[in-house]
């Protein structure tokens, strides 16, 4: 099917990863005590992208955490089938740590709330913010993202599908309409 | 795709690879949740189970209920002595007035094979079969499997060794029927009187000579011998039966030096199995327990997570 | 008013009958047996085979006591729906018909509600515990037709010898229902590959076969007739040949459910207790044995074991479920779809099997097809395909493994003492 729109190629994902890794470093005033958790499953790849930046522009290797939120989401008796679950890995101290999590898209809001949840079931960090790719508004809880890649007004009916070369082979950002 | 396409877990016989291979992954990812300071998820919030145990059991319903209040599901537990069962009450009336009270799942332990089999056939919920008569166990089968899984990184090829009283075991049955499927080469031993007729043909190895069952075996799975069979001239004396398949560290020096010593337990110390081994390096028993916490846990998440699709 | 069976085939091999002809019964007899005949009330039988009644040798009808079960009503209304016009009904009720008043209820009530025919039996043993015996002399004045302990065999085998030494004198034989109590030792099916696979105690093929054998050489003995009932096994087959090349006076009885199904019916029925009964299904090699004995002679007869039960006994853990099935219903469609349509015996072999041959064997009048008997008559549609149905059923109870199954082959009328019971599997 085709995409109604090409909201970001490749040279704009790499450049909005760019920005957003300064950015982290300017609200934190360095690295110090700050890791990146990706939300299962794009933001992985985008939080391992920004710990490569990170790591350029200061020379600082940061912690990064995978996180599963299947276990926390508050739909699955919508489902019939239930999703498969995967492993979450945090393997470093969470107490006094600033976290920022990782995702490919920001919507309703339910995902970062799940995995808020799940973060804090792990452990207590001293602070959350939240680094998004795409920001498509229709908030549904109180949420918002500290980093974003791109505010992108979007309709109910719309779906915006993030490709990245590590799961999809390529990197683009596209808009499609419900079918 | 993923999501177990049916209502009850009742035996490994009837199920399949793809399967006991979900139950076996989930397992894996949730085993984490017993070990880190925070044992709680809120995945079955609002979701409920019985237990319903016509024998005694510690282990088997705890394990079961520390599963699903891990899961912040919510639990109950009968036990024969204070169930109206005393009274003569029928199994599908018991099942009946419980189910109609809301919850979703029913754990049940039964002296009769067949039990939940028939039992399912009866209500709308799920069952979970914790053991039924001589039949299966499948949730033990399945934590001895994902055991073995986790240390040898594979079931095929490898030789498991069960010892004990194999006739009577549902612990056996559902071993043997989870390993063939995936290729283990299984073989069983124990007294004559106590090995079941036929099993041949299910692709094993039949022995009364313990000593060839564990030659080389890559795991080593012994039974707990009921002592009340002593009663029924199906073995002599604990004594011989400890002199002649007991399994203790010279025995165990038959198989592999990295072989695992595994044990569903109560363990009788002495008779079946030997305090050295079962405390030894190669026992894996209590993660066993652990393991079998986790299984609980992913049938559980695996049947009640989802919406009522039936 | 007369009957008439028009353009049916006669068949009764015991006097060499097969011919294609008309049937006047009145009076409760048959009249004239040729062409172009003509009666009040037609029977049409075109296409149908004309046979003598058919006799049910091992029934239970539960009266006195069990009457939740099966009465002697329905009992008898499920025995003519089945094409018999008689059975013999077994005295394992409650209490245990032990005694001339309880065999006098029996025929009493049979002759107030019985729809076909009803010969009593007797227990051997007082209560049928065993000890001492019952007044078997006094029971076969009151008529009864043999003497059995069904459901509890004589465990002990001096018992047994004097009972069959009694019986002899007054020319009853004695119906043992084989079985070891030890080692069957609380079994709910065959003990072997199925039973070690489904988790269940399982009751060797030995616990059978020992009484079998004990039986025979008790026979051998005394001279005294012994049946054996419900035969389950290939060694007891053997058995009862080898007794009979040393001359022994045994006979034999084998069900309908023996000859169709296995102990693998368990498993595919998934624990279903209609697959639960006393001796249990068995082996492949068991049940062709039966076949095989059906087919050569050595199996006398075919008789059902008709045992019904409460849903309640029933609808439960397979271990706790009673022992037993119906079996008036199906016996019919099952001889005739997996005996005579599969091969295994001829259509007079059958009626040898399920007429003569009964009748003979507890000394009732035989059933034949000849003027001035009287007319007892089961009328056979071998090719009408039906649905073994639950709600069709006559019997109280409907505990059989057969239900939805489709037969080829099914009796369409059943004639009592001259009267039609049963048309098209409808009772009348």
């Amino acid at each position: 099917m085709e995409p109604k729109a090409m909201l970001m190629d490749e040279t704009q994902m790499t450049r909005a990863l760019s920005r957003i890794a300064h950015e982290i470093i300017e609200k934190n005033k360095g690295l110090e005590s700050v890791a990146l958790v990706g939300i299962r499953r794009r933001g992985i790849p985008l939080a391992q992208r920004l710990a490569a930046r990170l790591k350029e522009f200061e020379g600082v290797e940061i912690p990064v955490g995978t996180l599963d939120i299947t276990l926390y989401r508050d739909d699955l008796t919508e489902l019939s089938s239930v999703p498969q679950v995967h492993r979450s890995e945090v393997n470093f101290k969470l107490p006094g740590t600033t976290i920022i999590l990782v995702d490919d898209v920001l919507y309703t809001g339910r995902t970062v709330r799940a995995a808020l949840d799940a973060l804090l079931d792990i452990g207590r960090p001293a602070t959350i913010q939240l680094a998004i790719l795409i920001d498509r508004g229709h908030r549904e809880l109180p949420i918002r993202a500290d980093y974003v890649g791109k505010n992108v007004p979007t309709s109910r009916r719309e779906v915006v599908e993030v490709h990245v070369t590590e799961i999809d082979g390529e990197d683009s950002v596209a808009l499609y309409d419900l079918p | 795709m993923p999501g177990l396409k049916r209502k009850d877990i009742l035996g490994l016989r009837e199920m399949s690879t793809e399967e006991i291979d979900l139950i076996l992954d989930t397992a894996d990812t949730l085993k984490d949740i017993v070990t880190r300071p925070i044992k709680k998820l809120p995945t079955l919030r609002g979701k409920g189970f019985v237990t319903l145990f016509y024998e005694n059991s510690t282990r088997t319903s705890k394990s079961f209920e520390l599963a699903g209040k891990y899961l912040s599901a919510d639990v109950t537990s009968i036990a024969l002595a204070t169930s109206s069962v005393q009274k003569g009450e029928t199994l599908l009336d018991t099942a009946r007035n419980l189910e109609i009270m809301g919850p979703d799942a029913i754990v049940m332990r039964h002296p009769v094979g067949g039990a939940c089999n028939f039992l399912a056939k009866n209500v709308r919920c799920s069952v979970i079969n914790a053991g039924d008569g001589m039949h299966e166990h499948p949730t033990q089968g399945l934590l001895d499997m994902l055991t073995i899984r986790q240390k040898k990184g594979r079931l095929k090829g490898l030789k498991v060794a069960i010892i004990g009283d194999i006739f009577h075991s549902r612990v056996a049955r559902s071993n043997i029927f989870g390993l063939t499927k995936y290729g283990a080469d299984v073989w069983v031993a124990g007294p004559s009187t106590l090995l079941p007729p036929g099993f041949e043909e299910l692709g094993i190895h039949v022995t009364n000579r313990v000593e060839e069952a564990l030659e080389g075996a890559d795991v080593v799975n012994v039974l707990r011998l009921q002592l009340e069979r002593q009663e029924k001239a199906l073995f002599p004396s604990v004594a011989e039966y400890h002199k002649f398949w007991g399994v203790g560290p010279d025995r165990l020096k038959l198989a592999k030096a990295d072989a695992l010593l595994m044990h569903p337990g109560p363990m009788n110390r002495g008779v079946e199995i030997s305090t050295y081994v079962a405390d030894g390096d190669q026992s894996v028993i209590l993660e066993q327990v652990t393991n079998g916490v986790a299984v609980r846990m992913a049938i559980l998440y695996l049947l009640l997570g989802g919406g009522d699709a039936a | 008013m007369s009957m008439l069976i028009t353009g049916g085939r006669l068949l009764d091999p015991a006097q060499g009958l097969d011919r294609y002809a008309d049937i006047l019964v009145d009076g409760g007899k048959i009249v004239a047996i040729g062409e172009g005949l003509k009666g009040d009330q037609v029977v049409d039988a075109h296409g149908k085979v004309v046979a003598p009644g058919f006799i049910d040798i091992h029934v239970h009808l539960r009266v006195p006591g069990q009457e939740y079960k099966e009465d002697m009503r329905t009992g008898t209304a499920a025995a003519v729906r089945g094409g018999f016009v008689g059975v013999v009904c077994m005295p394992n009720t409650n209490p245990v018909i032990d005694n001339v008043p309880l065999v006098a209820h029996v025929r009493q009530l049979a002759a107030e509600q019985g729809l076909c025919k009803v010969w009593p039996t007797g227990a051997i043993t007082k209560g049928s515990k065993g000890e001492q015996l019952a007044e078997i002399g006094e029971m076969k004045d009151a008529g009864i037709v043999a003497i059995t302990d069904d459901g509890r065999p004589v465990e002990n085998a001096e018992t047994m010898r004097q009972a069959m030494i009694y019986a002899k004198q007054f020319g009853l034989a004695i119906m043992d229902h084989c079985e070891d109590k030890q080692l069957a030792g609380g079994g709910a099916m065959h003990y072997g590959k199925v039973s070690a696979l489904l988790g269940l105690k399982g009751m060797p093929s030995a616990s059978e076969e020992l009484h079998v054998a004990r039986d025979i050489l008790l026979s051998l003995e005394t001279g005294a007739h012994v049946h054996i009932q419900h035969v389950s096994s290939k060694r007891s087959i053997e058995l009862i040949r080898w007794g009979r090349s040393l001359g022994a006076n045994v006979t034999v009885e084998a069900t309908p459910h023996h000859f169709t199904l296995t102990d693998q019916a368990v498993m595919e029925m998934d624990y279903a207790t209609t697959t639960k009964m006393n001796p249990p299904l068995r082996a492949e090699e068991d049940r062709l044995a039966i076949l095989d004995a059906l087919r050569d002679g050595l199996i006398d007869v075919i008789a059902t074991d008709h045992a019904p039960h409460h849903l309640d006994e029933k609808n439960v853990e397979y271990q706790y479920a009673s022992f037993g099935i119906t079996g008036l219903e199906t016996a019919v469609g099952l001889a005739i779809s997996r005996l005579v349509k599969a091969g295994v015996v001829t259509l007079e072999r059958l009626i040898e099997l399920m007429s003569t041959r009964p009748a003979q064997l507890v000394g009732v009048p035989v059933p034949t097809l000849v003027e001035g008997a009287e007319a007892d008559i089961t009328i056979l549609d071998l090719d009408k395909t039906w649905t073994v149905r639950a709600e069709e059923m006559a019997s109280k109870s409907k505990n059989s493994p057969f239900i939805g199954w489709e037969l080829t082959g099914a009796p369409y009328a059943t004639v009592v003492s001259g009267k039609l019971r049963m048309l098209e599997m409808n009772v009348l």
